[in-house]
């Protein structure tokens, strides 16, 4: 930097106060681009409204046994099947080491616990995930049309199969449908999406 | 511009003018007296070509912006009513639905061109990279108005699409509901990409300013791939831009204009899908989703990488492919290794080029087909195994052909000067 004022530094020698100057300044400036570009990139995120539409009401009543209804959720689909003895035994009987993805995908427990059936249900009989593939977002097909490999769901677009624990078994789709937040409300109703505080008397525990 | 002007104001006006804003002086050597080689041949007026569509583009679409409704309960009707209802509304929907793919055939075109004749090699660099950059502007900007009308494959289109985003690694969630505005493609993401679609198209104009300028430093390349000669020869080598030019450009915008009406009257929905006649619905994926015809090879480069390499999983490896495919645009200029542009006098490489051409043409095809059927009826040929080789040829040509081929094929002989070529002296 050359100095018109003969400061020292002005050899390159050591920094001068003009240095610390331009570097203020220009990390002032930085600072402040950085500052007014936030809003205008955070704007894009969900917004009040949104977020605050995130829970509903379900009457399971309505799903006899053997059977499934999709209701929608945040703009996407839910998968509610009532499952029969024979699918709960079918879910109960796969190993860990024979799924892709080993974690339970569960909203209620903490990251990371072990996908066993049993941490992926409240209530055995009643299975509730999120209906939209993890592989890109297609909504799979169940029992209406095409259950897979694995008795579960099967996804059309790229060919994923999820077993009756609505695992990942087979295919492209690295994940396990998720489980959103859910408690009983009541018997037959289930609230989906909670409060914290409905969250934490929900009933969820790791087994 | 290159050389000095020659432009000479006629009238007093002209004359005040050009002293304080010689913005006639500017179009005059831009278009009217600005030097071009003489063998142009029609390779090289897609550029206008796409100039018009751009601007076709531009003025259908605020039109149509005047009467659509960018709400999820009301945008799919509201194109239906522009369709229906709106004077003349079905005209302009079909110029702007159809102008979209022949701008992109038109583009397709110009970038063959490039790659075949070496428009990209020095000092043209700048000016290929800024043809990227328009070219992806161009993808986004398709893809965010193919969203817009609402039907089942706009929806599940953009569905796929922003799910890609989330293959990436620990910020490609987050990054996936910032462009939602919401937990799932919804009101949020189609009011945004109607806003977005709106402003791109002016920053492709702000770009194609940049792509001309960039153009008319060094000039146009030519088939042959020599240089215009400096000097006096220049005028032995060169046309002035007008008329020569303007007309040749101007005769094949008309042809191409007489195809594209041919499509806008007759044929408005064969370049479309019948699924988006249905309005987007968030619970039923449609059987088998499929983008644009103008996406289909990228896509079938994603849907090619179904194998783990290494820690990168199948799905993100798919998705760095498909922009990789893309993004390697940037840096063929370094990748070309030989001197020689035009393919014409490169006898080995040009074959590449060809086959080049039909991979391209292949992976489109496999991009509309399910990737587990066979290939022509042929037992155990998946169109994933055709996708896989062709993506590693798509790759290879880039990466180890045009580097290669620099160094070892022996070039044609070249003419001394496009004059020479143009005069059939070849061996001047």
């Amino acid at each position: 930097m050359t100095e018109e004022n003969g400061a020292p530094g002005a050899d390159g020698q050591e920094p001068s106060r003009r240095d610390f100057i331009y570097i203020a300044a220009g990390g002032v400036a930085a600072v402040g681009g950085g500052l007014v570009a936030w809003p205008f990139i955070d704007q894009m995120n969900p917004a009040a409204d949104t977020l605050a539409l995130g829970s509903i009401r379900v009457d399971v009543s309505v799903v006899p046994v053997g059977s499934e209804i999709t209701v929608m959720w945040r703009g996407g689909p839910v998968f509610i099947r009532h499952r029969t003895e024979e699918e709960i035994a079918e879910a109960r009987a796969v190993e860990l080491d024979a799924l892709p993805d080993e974690d339970a995908r569960n909203d209620n427990l903490p990251a990371g616990v072990p996908g066993t059936d049993a941490n992926r249900v409240l209530r055995p009989e009643f299975l509730i995930v999120k209906g939209n593939c993890t592989h890109l977002g297609c909504v799979p097909l169940g029992l209406a049309a095409n259950t897979g490999d694995y008795d579960g769901w099967y996804c059309p677009c790229h060919g994923s199969h999820y077993d009756t624990s609505a695992r990942i078994r087979r295919g492209p789709a690295p994940e396990n449908l998720p489980v959103p937040d859910y408690y009983f409300e009541t018997e037959t109703t289930v609230k989906i999406g909670l409060s914290p505080d409905e969250a934490n008397n929900s009933g969820w525990a790791v087994s | 511009m290159s050389g000095p002007s020659t432009y000479k104001p006629g009238t007093a006006i002209e004359k005040w003018l050009d002293d304080r804003l010689p913005i006639i002086r500017l179009g005059y050597d831009s278009f009217v007296d600005f030097p071009t080689p003489r063998n142009l041949n029609y390779w090289w007026t897609f550029g206008g070509i796409l100039a018009i569509f751009l601007m076709i583009q531009i003025v259908s679409g605020i039109v149509l912006a005047m009467h659509y409704v960018a709400h999820e309960d009301f945008a799919f009707e509201s194109v239906q009513r522009i369709t229906r209802d709106v004077p003349f509304g079905w005209l302009i929907q079909s110029m702007h639905a159809n102008g979209a793919s022949f701008f992109f055939i038109a583009v397709y075109l110009h970038m063959f061109r490039g790659l075949y004749y070496g428009s990209y090699k020095a000092p043209r660099e700048i000016l290929w990279i800024l043809g990227v950059v328009i070219y992806l502007l161009m993808m986004a900007t398709g893809f965010m108005g193919y969203v817009l009308p609402w039907g089942q494959m706009s929806y599940w289109g953009a569905m796929v699409i922003t799910n890609l985003i989330g293959a990436l690694p620990f910020v490609g969630e987050a990054i996936r509901e910032w462009l939602w505005g919401g937990f799932s493609v919804g009101q949020a993401t189609l009011n945004r990409f109607f806003s977005l679609h709106y402003l791109l198209p002016f920053v492709i104009a702000a770009v194609v300013g940049l792509h001309i300028w960039a153009l008319h430093v060094p000039g146009n390349g030519n088939p042959v791939g020599l240089e215009a000669r400096k000097g006096k020869d220049n005028k032995k080598d060169t046309l002035p831009f007008h008329p020569y030019y303007t007309v040749k450009d101007g005769f094949a915008i008309v042809v191409y204009l007489m195809i594209f009406a041919t499509f806008v009257f007759y044929l408005p929905n064969v370049l479309g899908h019948a699924d988006n006649y249905i309005p987007a619905d968030p619970l039923v994926t449609p059987a088998h989703i499929v983008p644009e015809w103008y996406y289909l090879p990228f896509y079938a480069i994603l849907r090619a990488v179904t194998f783990d390499i290494g820690p990168i999983d199948a799905k993100l490896g798919g998705v760095l492919a498909m922009f990789g495919a893309i993004g390697i645009l940037f840096v063929l200029p370094w990748l070309d290794t030989s001197k020689v542009r035009s393919m014409r006098y490169r006898p080995l490489t040009r074959w590449f080029f060809i086959f080049f051409v039909i991979v391209a043409l292949l992976l489109g095809w496999c991009g509309v087909k399910n990737p587990d059927d066979f290939v022509l009826g042929i037992e155990g040929f998946k169109f994933v195994y055709l996708a896989q080789f062709l993506t590693a040829y798509y790759f290879a040509y880039f990466i180890v052909i045009l580097p290669l081929m620099g160094i070892i094929e022996k070039p044609k002989e070249r003419p001394a000067s496009i004059e020479a070529a143009v005069l059939g002296t070849d061996k001047a």
